[in-house]
């Protein structure tokens, strides 16, 4: 299938970009990697009037760690974290979704902003961000604004991003010694959204109880989820198996997922719970805690 | 708009329109081996390599957007004499009819420059963004060893066989 | 400079057996391949279609000026322009006929309704968008048991009071045709007096082959000349040009169909599509080359589904396992219009294999078959007519019966299996098995897996409390139709020809009737001349797909190659050995009698080294010839089989499953195959890895799914599901060999055994694991959620 006209442009500064998309507004979208954009624009189910093409920004591929934030610019790809083997080693939860997103070809273009950007209900990146308490930096004419990714994302589809804006940067916190997660996500096949995903993140006190904990669900809700009430329950505990369940059975309480071809309500509920549970065993499991 | 491409090597220029998508420019060229099988991004019968390692879905990205990028089909993948996997898929008969075989052998091309010795199950996790509808992927397997075995070789050593 | 086509050829006499490489292979790797898309035509349109957004709707206008103003676009036909050239409506292959462009209303979402033709393929989509179409939505007949209420909507106006149908009465508007087999009465008797009873629903739901090459076709209608070439993505070229000729009035000696390389066809690129019509009507139209290639949407929504059969059955057995009688009743699902491409007289193909590997003394099948609001097609998807069906029936409902005997389901196969002193073995449902040895075939398949440790394990987990299960399918097949006296499509008898021309220097053309797409004709049919000629494999050329030369045959699909053109092309050759023998013995100076062909030549008999190869007698049949023989060393040999061919195996499959999220992980699968005598033993063994992937794609993922309104919920790869290689299992593979008694060379054919037989085994292997929980069957697709729904209805969870 062929999209539909429109016209094309390709900055060569982020302050090009956004103004640019200052001067067209609604009219235009940023293209990153695509992978959501042309097939969306392939099927004419998105019509942009105008492409700003940010792939030759200059300065947007960064990958570094800074005032103990991973700083992650808009045109890391999702291979440039998959195939980083520190963040592989340190980052169990980022590395874990690395190798499940979509699939290895589309992951050579999909960028990790993009993808947050584009915030799709069942998308992998917003869960994890949610677990990794990120935040996203947001590039307008006017300057500069850090925001949480609980406010970063608003609804389907949505997110604060605003008319003539674009996001440069998504921040994730460095993970310590004591801290570990994962990424339970279940599909149909390589290539297809989650059916329910769950990301989890903790950090480990000195004394064996859980010091911080992020717990995060996608594709069960119009947006991806916080469990707060399941990170409340762990928060300062040290671990059993019952505490797992209840914080687990918290996902389901808040999963209020669309029926589809993937699964009911029911299922993908259970599966919120399910993966939380496993989500949890597995980060402990990775720092020698057996449950 | 008027692009250049360099694909396999060549500068050439076309003619295209900014929604031009980059596998039908690469075939508007007449290289006809990059093939379209979907609109969903889905079964990478289009994959090429761009900047020489890098495999992208041709059909998921304007033509507008590789310039600059050196592009290398299935139609560059041969030297004076095929490259090992190519050999390899014809030996291992890891292709039946064909459609998915040129995709699928730049994919491998990109493991086996990231990865030389690939586990089977690497393997089969690389790969599983290309679909192949006639082979079941086994052979398709047993190739990208054999083409890893032949890569690894020492320069000089190659086997005649 | 890169290679342009690299020398891979095998060399030398290569026979029966041989696992040689494959001769097509060299253009594929280098990416010179010439698929229909990669044909461009000076002057060339392109076309796009307009497709109905609803599933039933009345059409109260279509409206073109939009579209005629986007620069490029030239014409908009629909179905008003195709009533003036008599194709507003084209017959189908099952005797009904079909909608080019939807006439009046439409049938089916996705339905063709307008095509449009411009410069470039961009500017033809921009114009199918701009089309305006008035739709008056009307009710849907989704599911098929509502098709026949009183009150269902009536689907085809066109035939509403034609209560007389392509296979006998009609008894209901949406009501087709009613086929039956076998004795009702003596099934009913046997049924009654047996000591068990088991009834089985169940459902092979609607599926679809997506070759990764979508279809396509190129109408070239010359002007100059009057003659008609089409390009197309055919599996049946002649079949097609034929078609043609009756549709259009073209003479067929001014058409010519050329079907290039095929991305893959699995009986998706048998019929004729309402795209590949309006292609060529728009060539006749504008002038000028009109190239259609559909899109992945159009090819899931629009063309060849496949299966779509509502099966119960009912099997009788003696409390020892002895299978008394089976009964069985089905509601096929044909869609909008009857397209099944079915041989004329078995309307549902040939579903009456359904007594499988077993010694039934009675049996009785009755199919109905209805019209709903869906795409149309029953092509035989990887399959022979129906077979699919009606071997995953057989082989699930054993187990059925297992469960309720509480008998392992390998013992009660090995009980009822059909003896092979007892072939050629005719079935209750009317067919003459040919040969097999089937306790042999399960006994190898069962000892390379380890069967009893197997179960062994399986109880010790149980006991834990994991789930496994074992599935075993021991299926048999019918293929190579077939013979004349029984078989055609639209009158065409299913023979196949194959015409061997041996060139003075000792080289050969090989052409045959089939088209080949992906299954390596181009050298397993050298290899059948190598073996019968003693020519060199690297010195014959096999040429298939382009009507105006090869000769006449119903193409490939139902896995008919290899049994009837596999067979035209040995008995052609034996042909020419003969002729070749008279010139050998002219060359040798001796009588005929006196030379015997052996060792690949003929040589004086009782004469050590007295001898000449073929080539040499190929050089003479041109330049030194006996008194009074025609020169030349050429046939052209139409071959029409005796009987069909019964290819058999027995999967057998292991699975364990994930009691939190109810995931199935295939851990083995062991498939031996009996296809007879093998011509080249890595292309059968690459046919089954690919037909068992497709099978394992039937069993967990892919279906073409409807909602109540009728909405395609399957009409791209995100929602159509083909595996990958990371879910795909490692096959292990085998074979025995039972010749073909009646076969030339005695093979049976190969390419869909794999198809069909394992979808059973992998669902076998799936209610196995939950048995013990008191489920006796799923359907498939088995989803994890399925699995998961009996898993927590017996209070079993985990995470
Ligand atoms: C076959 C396939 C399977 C997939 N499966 C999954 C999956 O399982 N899980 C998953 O999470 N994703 C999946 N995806 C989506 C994929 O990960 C995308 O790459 C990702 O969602 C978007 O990233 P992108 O860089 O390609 O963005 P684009 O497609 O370029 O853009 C997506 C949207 O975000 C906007 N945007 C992008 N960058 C910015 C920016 N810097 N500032 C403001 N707006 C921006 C664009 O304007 C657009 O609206 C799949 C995609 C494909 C093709
Ligand atoms: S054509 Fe299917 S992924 Fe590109
Ligand atoms: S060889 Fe046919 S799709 Fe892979």
């Amino acid at each position: 299938m062929i999209p539909g006209a429109f016209d094309y442009h390709r900055p060569s500064s982020v302050e090009e970009a956004v103004a640019l998309m200052g001067q067209y507004g609604l009219e235009a979208r940023i293209l990153a990697g695509g992978q959501s954009l042309i097939p969306a624009m392939r099927y004419r189910l998105a019509q942009p009037a105008v492409l700003v093409d940010i792939n030759k920004l200059p300065n947007l591929a960064y990958l570094s760690e800074e005032n103990g934030m991973l700083r992650v610019g808009a045109l890391v790809r999702d291979t440039d974290v998959e195939f980083h083997q520190d963040i592989q080693s340190r980052y169990h939860l980022i590395a874990d979704v690395s190798q499940v997103v979509a699939d290895p070809i589309v992951r050579y273009r999909g960028t990790v902003v993009g993808s947050l950007c584009h915030n799709d209900p069942s998308g992998d990146w917003a869960a994890t961000a949610i677990a990794a308490r990120a935040q996203m930096v947001i590039r307008g004419q006017g300057g500069e604004r850090t925001e949480a990714i609980d406010d970063f994302i608003v609804d389907s589809f949505t997110t604060s991003i605003q008319e003539g804006e674009m996001a440069v940067e998504a921040r994730f916190p460095v993970p310590n010694t004591r801290t570990s997660g994962a990424y339970e996500k279940i599909e149909r096949k390589v290539g297809d959204y989650a059916t329910a995903a769950a990301a989890v993140q903790l950090e480990l006190a000195q004394d064996g109880t859980i010091k911080e904990i992020g717990i995060g669900v996608t594709a069960v809700a119009l947006k991806a989820l916080r469990v707060a009430e399941g990170e409340k329950l762990l928060r300062g505990q040290k671990p059993t198996r019952d505490l797992i369940r209840a914080a687990a059975e918290e996902a389901a309480k808040i999963a209020d997922p669309n029926p589809d071809a993937r699964g009911s309500k029911e299922y993908k509920k259970d599966m919120a719970r399910v993966l939380v549970g496993r989500g949890l065993v597995k980060a402990l499991g990775r720092l020698g805690v057996k449950i | 708009m008027q692009i250049t491409l360099n694909i396999n090597g060549q500068d050439k220029k076309m003619d295209v329109e900014p929604r031009t998508l980059l596998a039908h420019a690469i075939r508007d060229a007449g290289l006809t081996g990059t093939h379209i099988g979907c609109d969903s991004s889905s079964c990478g019968v289009c994959t090429v390599l761009l900047d020489g390692n890098i495999p992208v879905k041709s059909c998921t990205m304007f033509a507008v957007s590789a310039e600059g990028h050196p592009i290398t089909t299935v139609e560059g993948l041969a030297g004076s004499n095929l490259h090992p996997i190519q050999q390899a898929f014809h030996d291992q008969h890891g292709l039946q009819c064909g459609y998915c075989t040129p995709g699928m052998m730049l994919s491998s091309v990109a493991l086996l420059e990231r990865n030389p010795n690939p586990s089977e199950d690497e393997i089969r996790f690389a790969l599983s963004g290309n679909l192949c509808r006639c082979t079941g992927y086994q052979n398709i397997v047993k190739a990208v060893q054999q083409a890893a075995q032949a890569m690894n070789q020492p320069a000089g050593a190659a086997a005649d066989d | 400079m890169a290679i342009e086509s690299p020398n891979l050829e095998p060399k030398g006499i290569q026979g029966l057996g041989k696992a040689i490489k494959r001769k097509e292979d060299s253009r594929f790797i280098v990416g010179k391949g010439n698929y229909l898309d990669d044909i461009n035509l000076p002057g060339m349109m392109h076309m796009a279609l307009v497709h109905s957004p609803y599933a039933h709707a009345k059409i109260n206008g279509i409206d073109s000026s939009e579209a005629l103003k986007v620069p490029g676009v030239k014409a908009v036909i629909t179905s008003k322009e195709l009533a003036g050239a008599g194709l507003a409506w084209v017959p189908t292959l099952a005797g009904d006929k079909q909608m080019v462009l939807a006439d009046g209303k439409v049938l089916y979402q996705w339905q063709e309704v307008a095509a449009v033709f411009a410069d470039t393929r961009q500017a033809a989509a921009d114009g199918a968008a701009a089309v305006q179409v008035d739709y008056e939505p009307l009710q849907a007949v989704v599911d098929p048991y509502k098709a026949t209420d009183a009150d269902a909507p009536v689907l085809r106006e066109d035939i509403k009071d034609k209560m007389e149908g392509a296979h006998g009465p009609r008894r209901h508007n949406n009501h087709i045709w009613t086929w039956d087999v076998g004795s009702k009465d003596e099934t009913d008797q046997a049924l009654a007096s047996s000591e068990i009873r088991v009834k089985q629903h169940m459902v092979y739901p609607r599926s679809h082959p997506a070759p990764l090459e979508p279809c396509g076709c190129i109408g070239d209608m010359s002007k100059a000349t009057g003659r008609l070439t089409v390009y197309m993505t055919s599996q049946a070229p002649h079949a097609i040009r034929t078609v043609l000729s009756l549709v259009t009035g073209i003479p067929e000696n001014n058409i010519r169909v050329i079907s290039p390389d095929i991305g893959g066809g699995f009986g998706n690129k048998v019929p004729v599509y309402p795209g590949y019509v309006c292609a060529i009507v728009g060539s006749i139209v504008l002038g000028v080359p009109v190239k259609w290639v559909e899109t992945r949407t159009e090819n899931l929504t629009t063309t060849g589904f496949a299966r779509d059969f509502h099966m119960d059955i009912e099997i009788g057995a003696t409390k020892e396992g002895k299978v008394t009688a089976m009964k069985v009743y089905t509601l096929a699902d044909h869609g909008a219009f009857d397209a099944a491409a079915d041989p004329s007289k078995y309307p549902a193909g040939l579903f009456s294999i359904c007594t499988g590997s077993y010694d039934f003394p009675k049996a009785y099948a009755e199919v109905d078959a209805v019209y709903t609001n869906k795409a149309p097609g029953g092509v035989a998807y990887r399959c022979s007519f129906r077979v699919t069906e009606a071997s995953y029936l057989i082989e699930r409902s054993m187990d059925v019966l297992a469960h309720e005997l509480k008998m392992d389901p390998a013992e009660l196969r090995i009980k009822n299996f059909i003896q092979p002193a007892q072939f050629p073995y005719p079935s209750a449902l009317g067919w003459t098995y040919d040969s097999g040895d089937y306790e042999k075939t399960l006994k190898v398949a069962l000892d390379k897996l380890g069967y009893e440790e197997l179960r062994k394990e399986q109880a010790e987990k149980r006991a834990k409390g994991e789930l496994m299960g074992i599935g075993i399918s021991t299926f048999t097949e019918i293929v190579g139709a077939g013979p004349s006296k029984d078989f055609d499509i639209l009158g065409l008898k299913m023979f196949d020809g194959a015409e061997i021309r041996v060139h003075p220097s000792g080289s050969a053309i090989v052409r045959a009737g089939t088209r080949h797409q992906g299954q390596g004709h181009e050298t397993t049919w050298a290899q059948i001349v190598s073996e019968e000629l003693g020519l060199d494999v690297d010195k014959i050329i096999v040429e298939e797909g382009d009507t105006d030369t090869a000769p006449y045959g119903l193409g490939t699909y139902a896995s008919r190659s290899t049994p009837v053109a596999g067979g035209a092309m040995a008995l052609g050759a034996r042909r020419i050995r003969e002729k070749a023998k008279k010139i050998a013995a002219h060359l040798l100076e001796v009588g005929e009698a006196d030379v015997e062909w052996a060792d690949k030549k003929f040589s004086v008999k009782g004469v050590p080294g007295k001898s000449v190869t073929m080539s040499q007698v190929a050089f003479a049949a041109y330049t030194n010839l006996p008194q009074g023989m025609e020169p030349g060393l050429e046939t052209t040999y139409y071959y029409d089989p005796p009987n069909l061919t019964f290819p058999n195996g027995a999967y057998v499959c292991v699975v364990d499953v994930d009691k939190g999220t109810g995931e199935v992980k295939v851990r083995r699968f062991v498939a031996i195959d009996d296809c007879g005598t093998i011509i080249n033993p890595m292309i059968v063994e690459g046919q089954v890895h690919g037909g068992l992937t497709e099978g394992f794609a039937m069993a967990f993922m892919q279906e073409i799914a409807f909602d109540a309104e009728g909405n395609n919920l399957s009409s791209n790869f995100t929602d159509y599901l083909l595996p990958t290689s990371l879910e795909t299992p490692k096959w292990e593979t085998g074979h025995t060999v039972t010749p073909s008694p009646h076969h030339p060379i005695g093979a049976k054919g190969v390419g869909e055994s794999p198809t069909v037989g394992s979808p059973a085994a992998f669902v076998n292997a799936v209610v196995d694991a939950l048995a013990h929980l008191g489920v006796r069957h799923l359907d498939m697709p088995v989803t994890r959620e399925k699995v998961w729904k009996v898993l927590r209805g017996a209070g079993i969870d985990a995470f």
